[in-house]
């Protein structure tokens, strides 16, 4: 008989979240074993645009933007590695009179809160910070202490801190079946039984499969957002250029390759974590840049990805305990936009299980929105 | 170093193809590649990688390897072992890192 | 060009495999086409079959070679249709614009991009050649041996510097025979086959005496060990220079040994071009005889993708005449099931080409572990690259999976390895080898690199214009963003 591993607080899932979570845990003190199912980083936390945004999010998001935006101020003090942050700055950029109003009306509304931290961008401006961006450019909405990581250095910096203060990870473990018994939580996996006091859910594009054991149904959809990277191009854009109307996502890192996202989606296979790009869709992003930067006609693509994402139908993630049962926490379906939240999200787990409460609204990412 | 047997000599007298190869003219056998014309022209590296700016040459002769590229005609990153000369072709080689560095 | 055009059965690449099939294709009246990134048919193997200037004198390529020029000549003259200079970049089957073909495939002409439809697929992508990574592999004036016979089968150029051979295998006595016909020079030929392996062989040597190569070989060898200086059992070889190559060095019999040379072939055997296949989704295991990925295919080149077939070097390296025949069998697979066929009559009308196949093959478990790279020349340590294209060592992919990395990807994710244009052709059995050296585990449980479309690259402007059909304009796949 095998033995049965015991844990303080398990978190399922081992992307950016799960290994916020875990930090911020072990980081106070808690005992904590993580569980992977592949290794981590190896779903949307590995492989998405890296952008660290607070620029037009959702306006239940913003506070808790706005707080872990400062955690990306001092990452390196805070995981001990720079993660390759950079602020540059984000921008939405306006192509036509009709974005000019949609990011007006923006800038009005995050007035209207009290919120400065995003700026109109006059079209002579624009085109003076990005010299490359076609000339017709109506202007821009700017956060300038945006900017931009990797990610995938990011969530491994996170699991290495974790483990420095002790966290427990394991990687190529599957999670088949949870269940409630006297209190606690046995998770079965293809590794063994596990038990603990708290069960957290960062199971990202498969959470909905954990919060289903007990009831909590969630409209969960696993999409895959579409990135092209080009080859090594000379330097020619500094800030993340946004689209405003069509999808679009466009950055060029520092060692000069470009990266292209921004929201087309391929067909996914999450129970055999399989994708396919669909040029069609690229195509049309393509077409996007190239319209907005003309001489990216002649960029090399060298590489396509679509990592697997959870999209919730309101376009904002599941934060916070379950409705229906003691000692279990939810943190997943970010929606495509989660990377910059995680450091904060990590801190709100821990003082949601550590503490029973935390300082920052959540109650719009309450799971029991959905029954 | 590199030379035409007699039998592609022959070929390029009757029916040559003039290139231009880092500005110099060349004279070429219609049939061959733009990394077999470097290679008669005496040139051995025909790009700098854009990693460290090292000088490569053609390593696989069959598209494979992407160590081939050179600027044709004024565009960049042309698989010079896949394209066959044509008259008036224009070869530059292709500055890897100094063109990111700028 | 027809847009979106639909065909029964599209065959990447025209090599002996693609045209074989190709040709018994068409005798079934099934309507095929055949994508062919070179100007000319006839795969690597034919290379400049129809167009070299050698067809003049044709002992110094051999008569192998020139039999390629029937192959080559009947499928020009089928029914086949051809798209010549196709850099195929994707063949997608569940994204496809296109309701009644399984596959939508991705090419690129003249930098200008366009689909496809096919209701089946047939990957006949070939071989090419292993990497070899000695210190100086890079250096301008080293290239690979087949590199340096594209050159003399298609233009018929030559090294007229001081030119030294190393490595082993079949192919490399080729090349130093066909130089030797033709006059070139050959400083040396360092025979890297590790020592003491032929006692161990005895049980499949009466096989390879069999095999169609083997009196052939034999000759070949001979004539090359009676005209160039062939040195046996070494090691620590090296490619020295500045800005090109300057020197080979290396150690045998005990002696560190140096010889001055402007040009050095490379060569240790040819390995699976994979990365198509894997990028639709074939599995792929791991050979530990030839130390490769090779794309798992049945006996009818069927994969574990519906619709999806496999033949030639692509699907197990076995040489250009078992690629023939093999290509013809596993076109008829495809006509049963395109229904031309009962599969009775399929079973039937395959006989012949089992056993030519079988003839073809003869001797090959020989002939792979006799030359099995050493595993120095596999595993390299130190400065040597490993990534050509993203200039990564043998020693930074080491370290990596001292600090955690398992396996290849995250090792990409890490270093950048494997993110170059040649998409790991050069460096993913080095990668796998490597981390399976320094886990202490094996390759199959390290595992390959994640390979996705696009398998060749193009431009963001080729990627804008693709044409687009009726059905992928309607289908609007869109991410809301919250503004």
């Amino acid at each position: 008989m095998r033995n049965i591993v015991t844990s303080d607080v398990i978190v399922i899932g081992g992307g950016l979240h799960g290994s916020s979570t875990a930090m911020n845990l072990a980081k106070a003190g808690a005992e904590v074993l993580l569980l992977e199912k592949n290794y981590v980083g190896r779903h949307a936390s590995g492989v998405n645009a890296g952008g660290v945004r607070t620029l037009t999010r959702h306006m239940a998001e913003v506070p808790l933007s706005l707080a872990s935006q400062q955690i990306w101020a001092n990452i390196q003090d805070h995981v001990d590695d720079d993660c390759g942050f950079e602020i540059c700055g984000q921008m939405r950029v306006a192509e036509h009179e009709a974005d000019v109003k949609t990011l007006r009306d923006r800038l009005a509304l995050m007035q209207s809160k009290g919120y400065t931290h995003e700026e109109w961008v006059e079209p002579a401006d624009v085109c003076k910070m990005i010299p490359s961006i076609v000339p017709t450019i109506k202007g821009g909405l700017i956060a300038r202490h945006d900017g931009a990581a990797d990610p995938y250095r990011t969530t491994l910096a996170f699991r290495r801190k974790a483990q420095q203060y002790g966290a427990d990870f394991r990687e190529g473990v599957t999670v088949h079946q949870v269940a409630k018994r006297n209190q606690s939580w046995w998770v079965d996996t293809d590794a063994g039984q596990f038990q603990s006091r708290v069960l957290v859910n960062c199971a990202g594009a498969w959470a909905d499969k954990i919060a289903a054991q007990f009831g909590e149904f969630v409209p969960l959809k696993a999409v895959g957002p579409m990135m092209l990277v080009t080859t090594r191009m000379p330097h020619f854009l500094e800030t993340v250029v946004l689209g405003t109307s069509r999808p679009l996502s466009f950055k060029q890192r520092a060692n000069g390759t470009v990266l292209i996202g921004g929201g087309h989606l391929a067909w996914v296979d999450r129970n055999r974590d399989v994708t396919e790009l669909d040029f069609h869709a690229l195509s049309k992003g393509a077409k996007t840049v190239c319209e907005l930067f003309p001489h990216m006609r002649n960029a090399v693509i060298s590489r396509g990805w679509a990592g697997i994402e959870a999209s919730m139908p309101d376009g904002i993630p599941v934060i916070g305990p379950s409705g229906v049962e003691e000692n279990l926490f939810h943190a997943f379906g970010f929606s495509t936009h989660g990377f910059q939240l995680g450091p904060v999200v990590g801190q709100i787990m821990k003082d949601l299980i550590l503490s029973g409460t935390t300082d920052l609204p959540i109650e719009p990412f309450h799971i029991s929105r959905f029954s | 170093m590199f030379k035409r047997l007699p039998e592609a000599q022959a070929e390029v007298m009757v029916n040559p193809v003039r290139v231009t190869v880092n500005g110099m003219e060349v004279v070429c056998r219609n049939g061959d590649s733009v990394a077999s014309v470097l290679f008669v022209a005496g040139i051995l590296a025909c790009r700098d990688t854009p990693v460290k700016g090292t000088p490569r040459g053609p390593f696989c002769m069959m598209g494979v390897c992407f160590d081939c590229l050179v600027n044709i005609d004024d565009v960049p990153n042309q698989q010079g072992c896949m394209v066959l000369v044509k008259p008036g072709m224009k070869i530059e080689r292709q500055q890897g890192l100094r063109e990111v560095q700028t | 060009m027809n847009t979106g055009t639909n065909y029964d059965v599209a065959i990447i690449g025209a090599g002996p495999a693609g045209m074989a099939a190709a040709i018994s294709l068409t005798k079934f009246g099934i309507n095929v086409v055949v994508l062919d990134e070179n100007v000319s048919a006839g795969g690597q193997i034919y290379r400049g079959v129809t167009t070299s200037p050698l067809s003049a004198k044709p002992q110094i390529l051999g008569d192998d070679y020139w039999s390629g020029q029937k192959l080559v000549k009947e499928f020009l003259e089928s029914s086949a249709e051809r798209i010549a200079g196709a850099s195929v970049w994707a063949v997608s089957q569940h994204t496809s614009g296109s309701e009644q073909s399984h596959f939508e495939i991705g090419y690129s002409v003249n930098a200008q991009s366009n689909i496809m439809h096919a209701r089946h697929v047939l990957l006949a992508t070939g071989a090419h050649e292993r990497p070899f990574p000695i210190p100086g592999w890079t250096l301008p004036g080293v290239m690979t041996a087949g590199a340096a016979q594209s050159l003399l089968k298609s233009t018929a150029i030559v090294p007229s510097g001081r030119l030294v051979l190393a490595g082993c295998g079949p192919l490399l006595y080729l090349i130093a025979w066909q130089y030797l016909n033709a006059g070139v020079k050959i400083e040396a030929f360092l025979d890297t086959t590790p020592k003491g392996r032929i006692p161990n062989l005895w049980p499949y040597a009466f096989d390879f005496m069999r095999s169609p190569y083997f009196l052939k070989g034999l000759k070949l060898v001979r004539e090359v060990k009676a005209n160039v200086n062939v040195i046996k059992s070494l090691s620590g070889l090296v490619a020295n220079g500045q800005e090109k190559l300057e020197s080979v060095t290396f150690k045998s019999a005990s002696k560190n040994q140096s010889i001055e040379a402007d040009h050095l072939l490379l060569h240790q055997g040819v390995i699976p071009n994979i990365n198509l296949a894997q990028a639709i989704g074939v599995t792929l295991e791991w050979n530990d005889i030839l130390k490769c990925w090779v794309p798992m295919s049945d006996a009818w080149g069927n994969t574990n993708i519906e619709r999806i077939h496999m033949a030639g070097d692509a699907a197990g390296i076995a040489g250009a005449w078992a690629a023939e025949s093999r290509g013809q069998l596993v076109a008829t697979d495809i006509a049963y099931q395109l229904g031309k066929l009962s599969l009775a009559q399929r079973d039937i009308s395959v006989t012949e080409h089992r056993k030519v196949y079988a003839r073809a093959t003869r001797g090959r478990e020989f002939f792979d572990r006799l030359f099995q790279p050493a595993q120095a020349f596999r595993r390299p340590t130190g400065d040597t690259v490993v990534c050509r294209c993203e200039e990564i060592t043998a020693q930074q992919v080491r370290e990596t999976v001292k600090i955690g990395c398992t396996g290849p990807n995250q090792m990409k994710s890490f270093l950048r390895c494997g993110m170059g244009l040649c998409q790991g052709r050069f460096c993913a059995v080095t990668v796998t080898e490597l981390i399976a050296d320094e886990r202490g585990v094996s390759e199959s449980e390290v595992g390959h690199y994640r390979l996705r479309f696009p398998t060749k690259p193009l431009t963001l402007g080729e990627l804008a214009t693709l044409p687009q059909t009726d059905e992928s304009i309607s289908a609007v796949v869109r991410l809301k963003k919250p503004v």
